[in-house]
């Protein structure tokens, strides 16, 4: 009965562990990682999907797409430096991951900025495609 | 006789200085609890509300409005002040929880003037009547929901009006 208890809390303690682990991983993430996850989704979404351009991303970000943002208005079109809100002018830090090593390492944050800023900008959600073609141009950014 | 009437007096007087500075250090003690709590200001936490709600501007102390005004906020996300700021489920279910347990209290924040802006609301209108319209003009300032540019510990919650600065 006894030895019976032991392993049934040992057994719990490894499941919480693990369950700690996984949830760690599942927060840190590269850059590049993130991007694959956008290639799997454009693959699947985009017919004709050949490749991400930052030359398009670039373009993408420092446009207006009718609204009156566009991604620029609060990241600055230099989005290695720092940005500042459009309307409360609260300091927003860089982009670009090369300057700020934090940017693009946690899938949901990544997920709930593209749809929040993308609704902003867009006035609906950003495709696969627009969203690995921003990251390569935020990639492309040296420090 | 005289020894007794004399021994009362010396007891009357040690129970009335007694209960004088006993008073005394009870109306003290209030005025000094009363200063405290302003100096020490809001400083109810929570970090997910922090995290959140300090992304595009400071996290504005839940006293500040009453929570219905709160629950409206949040059920709006997705809306909120022209910008969409939605969050997932369980941190919404945990921001609200909080704001609403530390929300606005007595007449003056307690009560429900149907703004979401706590720059609308009758008190905070009262209490910032006497800046100047070109201090709130001043790009510097550029809107009421800067708290930090004349309330330089705002994101601590302390808006004591004795270390207000406006900038010029």
């Amino acid at each position: 009965m006894h030895t019976l208890s032991t392993l049934k809390s040992i057994s719990g303690l490894l499941l919480a562990g693990t369950l700690a682990l996984a949830g760690l991983e599942a927060s840190a993430a590269t850059p590049a990682e993130i991007q694959k996850g956008f290639e799997t989704a454009a693959r699947a979404s985009t017919p004709g999907f050949s490749a991400f351009s930052a030359q398009r991303g670039k373009q993408f970000f420092n446009s207006t797409h009718g609204n009156d943002w566009s991604c620029a208005s609060c990241h600055t079109a230099s989005p290695a430096a720092a940005g500042k809100h459009a309307k409360t002018g609260k300091e927003i830090a860089p982009l670009a991951p090369a300057a700020n090593p934090q940017r693009f390492t946690d899938a949901a944050k990544v997920e709930k900025w593209f749809k929040r800023n993308c609704n902003d900008v867009l006035g609906r959600a950003c495709s696969a495609q627009e969203q690995g073609d921003v990251l390569a141009y935020l990639m492309s950014l040296a420090n | 006789m005289n020894y007794i009437v004399k021994h009362n007096t010396i007891e009357r007087r040690i129970f009335d200085s007694v209960v004088w500075s006993a008073s005394l250090l009870f109306a003290l003690g209030l005025l000094t609890d009363n200063a405290l709590a302003d100096s020490r200001g809001f400083t109810a936490s929570n970090k997910t509300w922090q995290a959140e709600c300090a992304s595009c501007h400071i996290a504005y102390p839940p006293q500040l409005l009453p929570a219905p005004a709160w629950r409206r906020m949040m059920a709006g996300l997705d809306r909120h002040f022209g910008t969409d700021a939605s969050v997932d489920a369980r941190a919404a279910a945990e921001i609200s929880a909080f704001l609403e347990s530390n929300a606005g209290t007595g007449r003056k924040r307690g009560t429900d003037s149907g703004t979401l802006r706590i720059s609308e609301t009758p008190w905070f209108t009262r209490k910032h009547d006497e800046v100047a319209a070109s201090a709130w003009n001043n790009p510097k300032v550029k809107t009421a929901a800067n708290c930090t540019a004349c309330h330089a510990g705002a994101e601590r919650g302390d808006f004591d009006e004795h270390a207000v600065r406006i900038p010029r």
